[in-house]
């Protein structure tokens, strides 16, 4: 399982009033503490409260770097913020989060994760909105992949994101989104890889972490590949642990909550 | 239509562990990308080694094998100076004379013996301690230091005996034998325990316990098979280089010491050494020097050498 680490974004106070200041510090701080909790990519978003998130970003990008080498997940609503960052990444392949399965945009970020040698994270969503159940986010899982293969990228750097809701809004998307993760993997061979963005599985709602890693254990047993999670929940990271150990995709031993393993 | 041979691929390495060095002959073991002889497959930096025995007391050993060194068995500068001139590429000085059952010998007379050895030879050296854990931790601070410089590989540790002994190789600058009783699990347990302690794959060598002919081998085998390839597949963990004992586990056997035919210990220990190179043992800690040569010839042949 990819630990994305969720924490480096704009819609956290703590990182807004940091990007507003342009102190490193709580980013530098979260960015260290994310990669020792397990975190294989950070997740960079500046935030919808900034104005110009195109020069935010290689600034984000760059504290990062100096503290730690752990790969960047650029994630922006705009493509020139995300190419602002990329521009700026220099000490490993990042990630670009995220496109949507319409064929314009996805054209342009397909061109530009290309360009960088980044993999990218496409959802299951077009402009006509998110999909009600597994058949429609297939449906546009398979208009992705074909694309990506036309594009010549290679799809074990495709993330295909079937989009999570939160559970108290929409509660027939869980099973949707579990039965998506299941059959994207016989789209293609080699398939693409899947992810999710867990935390909204709980959004508004009590309980958040019980919520977000029993949604985890489901979606690890459905064959998900990545997620963008909070890592800083040392449960959520154990019940990730665990998972590997059950599905047999780590050898078991006494330590295996071990933070050695996660190294 | 031409034939193309099927290549295994894989995408991880055994670490590799360096031992001696620091004016003393270094010897790297590990750093296979391919299982036991598959050059084919993937880089195999580095062969197979062995390493021969040498004690702190006289042993009581079956005359066939005693009658091979004579009167060297009472002195353990002379006993590593003969196993090296035999074709031992290390020696391994067994501390047995630590046990509080056989001599009950003080740390210093240990560290005395290991001192001997390290002087008499040029060689990588590893030591093993008695099998008492309570006497081993006792003994092993003083002999790391002893030997601190000189890059051994000492142990054995295991799950419920490891923090004194690593914590005393480390400071020294030793690498440690992490042994398993034939469990994958239970080695990948010691190895996590280990790197809490900062000591890492390139710091460590496995003992998976060796079962000799008809005592385990099958089982031994096994469980190195399942390691290597969990190493090869990526398992950090389990990446160690391996160790193993056909020597002492061969001539523990009473019908290896025969005195009507000499040469059945010498083929048993042959016979398993052989077996475990093929699944993945690095180190092979050998007893009698027929079995040191005729096992060294193997390899020779293995590795598509002229065999001596």
């Amino acid at each position: 399982m990819i630990l994305i680490g969720e924490r480096i974004n704009g819609l956290f106070r703590d990182v807004a009033g940091a990007i507003r200041a342009r102190d490193p510090a709580p980013v530098q701080k979260l960015a260290v503490a994310q990669t020792e909790a397990g975190a294989a990519y950070l997740d960079v978003n500046a935030g919808p409260a900034v104005d110009d998130p195109a020069a935010v970003m290689p600034w984000l990008v760059q504290v990062i770097e100096e503290v730690v080498a752990t790969p960047l997940c650029i994630d922006a609503a705009r493509p020139e913020a995300i190419e602002a960052g990329l521009k700026a990444v220099t000490r490993a392949r990042p990630l670009v989060n995220s496109t949507t399965a319409d064929p314009e945009r996805l054209a342009r970020y397909l061109d530009m994760a290309g360009t960088y040698g980044a993999g990218l994270i496409a959802l299951t969503m077009n402009r006509h909105g998110v999909s009600r159940d597994a058949a429609d986010r297939l449906a546009l899982a398979m208009e992705i992949v074909v694309a990506a293969d036309a594009a010549g990228f290679p799809l074990s750097d495709l993330y295909i994101d079937p989009l999570v809701l939160p559970v108290n809004v929409g509660q027939e998307h869980a099973p949707a989104v579990l039965e998506t993760l299941r059959q994207v993997k016989t789209l293609a061979d080699p398939p693409p890889r899947t992810v999710i963005g867990l935390s909204n599985i709980s959004q508004g709602c009590p309980h958040r972490p019980l919520l977000n890693r029993t949604f985890l254990a489901m979606a690890m047993a459905a064959g998900l590949d990545a997620a963008i999670a909070d890592v800083l929940d040392g449960d959520l990271v154990a019940t990730v642990a665990a998972g590997r150990v059950l599905l047999n995709r780590e050898i078991y031993s006494d330590a295996f909550l071990s933070p050695a393993l996660r190294r | 239509m031409s034939f193309t041979p099927y290549r295994e691929q894989w995408r991880h390495r055994v670490s590799e562990v360096m031992l001696g060095g620091n004016g003393r002959k270094s010897i790297a073991v590990g750093g296979a990308g391919a299982l036991p002889f598959m050059r084919h497959d993937g880089p195999l930096p580095h062969r197979p080694v062995i390493a021969v025995e040498v004690w702190n007391i006289p042993p009581v050993w079956p005359a066939s094998l005693a009658a091979a060194y004579g009167d060297v068995l009472n002195d353990p500068a002379a006993w590593a100076r003969k196993v090296v001139e035999d074709g031992a590429d290390l020696v391994c000085v067994r501390l047995a004379g630590a046990d509080p059952e056989a001599e009950d010998a003080s740390p210093a007379a240990c560290a005395d013996a290991v001192r001997a050895v390290l002087a008499a030879v040029n060689v990588p050296v590893i030591i093993l301690g008695c099998g008492d854990d309570e006497k081993d931790n006792l003994v092993f601070p003083t002999v790391c230091t002893a030997a601190e410089g000189t890059r051994c590989l000492v142990g054995p540790v295991h799950k419920d005996n490891y923090r004194t002994i690593a914590a005393a190789a480390k400071v020294a600058g030793h690498a440690v034998i992490a042994q398993s009783p034939v469990d994958v699990n239970i080695q990948k347990q010691v190895a996590v325990l280990l790197e809490e302690m900062e000591l890492g794959p390139q710091d460590i060598v496995f003992d998976p316990t060796t079962g000799t002919l008809g005592y385990g081998l099958d089982y031994t085998y096994s469980v190195m098979e399942r390691i290597r390839l969990a190493a090869l597949q990526g398992d950090r963990h389990l990446s160690s280089p391996m160790m193993v004992f056909p020597g002492y586990e061969t001539w523990k056997v009473k019908e290896a010491g025969l005195a009507e035919n000499a040469a059945q210990g010498i083929i048993w220990e042959i016979v398993t050494a052989t077996a475990l190179l093929h699944a993945g043992a690095d180190i092979l800690v050998l007893l009698h020097p027929e079995a040191v040569r005729a096992v060294r010839g193997y390899l020779q042949e293995m590795l598509g050498e002229a065999a001596a």
